[in-house]
């Protein structure tokens, strides 16, 4: 510990001790949320309102209503020299911005109360929605991009047959395609689903494509050498070799197709979570607001985590590999098999 | 060099002088005809002539640039030539195929499979069931002495033992050449010391041609039977050397007479005679008066 106190914060490309590593995580997640408390329970940081609690002599002043402060002041003014009560309030804030715990509690309370009207959807339900969107949108377009990626890495003859043009239509905003996308498949999930697809597969194409060719082809020539056929270096060599780049690929396409979400629950008939959002603001119940968009972040952000956990489990020659779960079963396995053996 | 008496390199032993004899009585197993490869640029390979016999171990030697890795990538066949031929036993060479191993300098194990998946690689795309091939391999890891890393991952594994583990996977297809792209041209001088000892035994034990691209001298006289120095500007054949020192060899023979003057020679091709004149330098004093090194 005394070393690593000594040790400087900023060194380029340094090591840090895990401690100090852990904290800055910490910090990173802690500094915005502490600008927001700052921001939400100091006075004088803001707070452009005020909340009455005595209207006073203000005839259209009500109580808890919120009056901006300009305002509040020049009808006190009035107030006094009339010689009527005075107002009296406390600063706030807009109420778009709930504070911390409002939320917090919002995050409880949005699971358990019951949908203002009939018909309209949980929270929980809501988010099933969405990440049923999500999961099909983005398969879907996996199943088409990542083969066609990998092809037109490999061979020249599908990258110039297929990558302009889907270079050509990566330009096209997937929002674009949502009138079209609803006047051929509805309104309901389809169209939805398409918007991610659009929005997915082109960009995947390319990304994939590009992964492939970082390949170090010097491995592509020693099988080359060993004897291996087209489809054996495609499928024995090229398919295992970019499997680790391949899969942190589809964990930050996975992270855009979020992005596509929101746009695509607009089109056709609203729904998941960006319908009870909206109804929310609606409602003016931003805590909930608030509550639902940490929720998605939240979401992308765990899947994200347990992706990367996996990916250190399944592919055990990395050198950052943990000596995981996998390769123990797997070796476990092995060692059985030659007692057996013996 | 000029301070010592060394014999003539073309000088060979009775012994040296039979083994050769003998080694130009077995068949032809590599043959290159007029063999010529031209960059848009420049010819990097000029009718390149040659014959090599089963069980030789040859020697590439030159200036870089002079084409070497070209040549040993064309009788790969990673590379096409543009006029020429290349015959392995007879047959025109089209393409790469499993009759020619190859071991290179960087480190192309596949970094996804273990040491003994590795070596199965050409057994299972040759045809070998995965348990046929497993037997192979194991025999070709305990070869080359890495029986206990068989279950290893090649980022586990030091540069001398994955270079040995390359040569078992390149051997294990049973090529009639093994091509070797300066092998052990990033690995430190010790562990490159070993891996020599280690090709001779194993090429002692393996019927198997050698074809050895390497930029270190000692290297070359060291290993070779012959060595086919190559020159610049166009790349031609300047000589092909047969090395006079007897074998079985080892380092000690580093310091023998017909070692030195096969050195010598070598050096005196690749790098021009002793007396070439040094480059002027610009005159510049950065130095005070009293500190001088000569």
């Amino acid at each position: 510990m005394a070393e690593s106190s000594k040790a400087r914060w900023l060194v380029p490309f340094g090591q840090m001790p895990p401690a100090r590593q852990l904290l800055l995580v910490w910090l990173s997640f802690m500094l915005p949320v502490a600008v927001w408390a700052i921001v939400s329970y100091v006075p004088f940081v803001w707070h452009p309102l005020v909340k009455i609690s005595d209207p006073g002599g203000v005839a259209y002043f009500s109580r808890d209503g919120l009056i901006e402060r300009a305002v509040f002041q020049r009808e006190n003014a009035k107030m006094a020299e009339a010689g009527k009560p005075l107002a009296t309030g406390t600063p706030a804030n807009p109420i778009f911005l709930p504070a911390p715990h409002e939320v917090a509690v919002a995050f409880y309370k949005a699971f358990t109360t019951e949908p203002r009207r009939k018909g309209e959807k949980w929270l929980h339900e809501s988010l099933w929605q969405s990440i049923q969107i999500i999961f099909w949108g983005f398969t879907i377009s996996s199943i088409l991009g990542v083969p066609l990626g990998i092809l037109c890495g490999s061979f020249p003859f599908f990258s110039k047959l297929t990558e302009p043009f889907v270079d050509f239509t990566r330009y096209m905003p997937a929002p674009a395609f949502g009138a079209l996308a609803v006047a051929i498949l509805g309104i309901y999930d389809p169209p939805k689903i398409a918007i991610i697809v659009i929005g997915t597969f082109f960009q995947q194409v390319l990304v994939i494509a590009n992964t492939t060719r970082k390949i170090d082809t010097a491995l592509v020539e020693a099988s080359q050498t060993l004897g291996a056929n087209r489809r054996q270096i495609l499928f024995r060599v090229i398919v295992p070799g970019i499997s680790v780049d391949l899969y942190n690929d589809m964990r930050i396409l996975l992270g855009w197709a979020w992005t596509y979400l929101i746009v695509a629950e607009y089109i056709g008939a609203s729904s998941g979570i960006t319908y009870f959002i909206n109804q929310q603001a609606k409602y003016r119940i931003y805590d909930n607001v608030f509550a639902a968009i940490i929720m998605i972040g939240i979401l992308g952000f765990t899947t994200d985590r347990i992706l990367d956990w996996i990916g250190k489990q399944i592919f055990p020659w990395q050198k950052t590999a943990k000596p995981g779960l996998i390769r123990a079963i797997a070796l476990a396995r092995q060692r059985r098999k030659m007692e057996a053996a013996a | 060099m000029s301070a010592l008496q060394l014999p003539s390199y073309l000088d060979q032993s009775p012994a040296v002088a039979e083994r050769f004899a003998k080694l130009k009585q077995r068949p032809v197993i590599l043959e290159t005809k007029k063999l010529t490869k031209t960059f848009p640029s420049h010819t990097t390979l000029n009718e390149i002539s040659l014959q090599v016999h089963r069980r030789e171990l040859l020697c590439v030697v030159g200036p870089s640039g002079c084409g070497k890795s070209t040549f040993i990538r064309i009788v790969a066949g990673l590379e096409t030539l543009t006029s020429g031929e290349v015959l392995v036993e007879g047959r025109p060479v089209t393409g790469p195929g499993s009759d020619r191993g190859m071991v290179f300098q960087g480190y192309t194990l596949f970094p996804w499979l273990t040491v003994k998946k590795n070596v199965m690689f050409g057994l299972q795309v040759g045809g070998k069931s995965a348990y046929e091939a497993e037997g192979d391999a194991r025999e070709w890891i305990n070869l080359v002495g890495l029986s206990k890393f068989e279950n290893a991952y090649p980022h586990e594994l030091s540069g001398g033992m994955k270079q040995r583990v390359a040569i078992a996977r390149a051997l294990a297809n049973r090529p009639r050449i093994l091509l070797m792209d300066e092998p052990y041209g990033a690995l430190d001088p010790t562990t490159r010391c070993r891996m020599q000892s280690y090709l001779m035994q194993i090429w002692r034990q393996v019927d198997v041609t050698i074809l050895f691209v390497t930029h270190d001298l000692d290297e070359a006289v060291l290993l070779a039977d012959r060595i086919l120095v190559l020159g610049t500007n166009p790349s031609r054949i300047l000589e092909v050397i047969e090395v006079p020192v007897p074998r079985p060899r080892s380092v000690e023979q580093l310091m023998t007479p017909e070692f030195l003057a096969t050195k010598h020679r070598v050096e005196e091709l690749i790098h021009g005679p002793d007396d070439a004149e040094p480059a002027v330098l610009p005159k510049m004093r950065l130095t005070t008066v009293g500190d001088d090194v000569e």
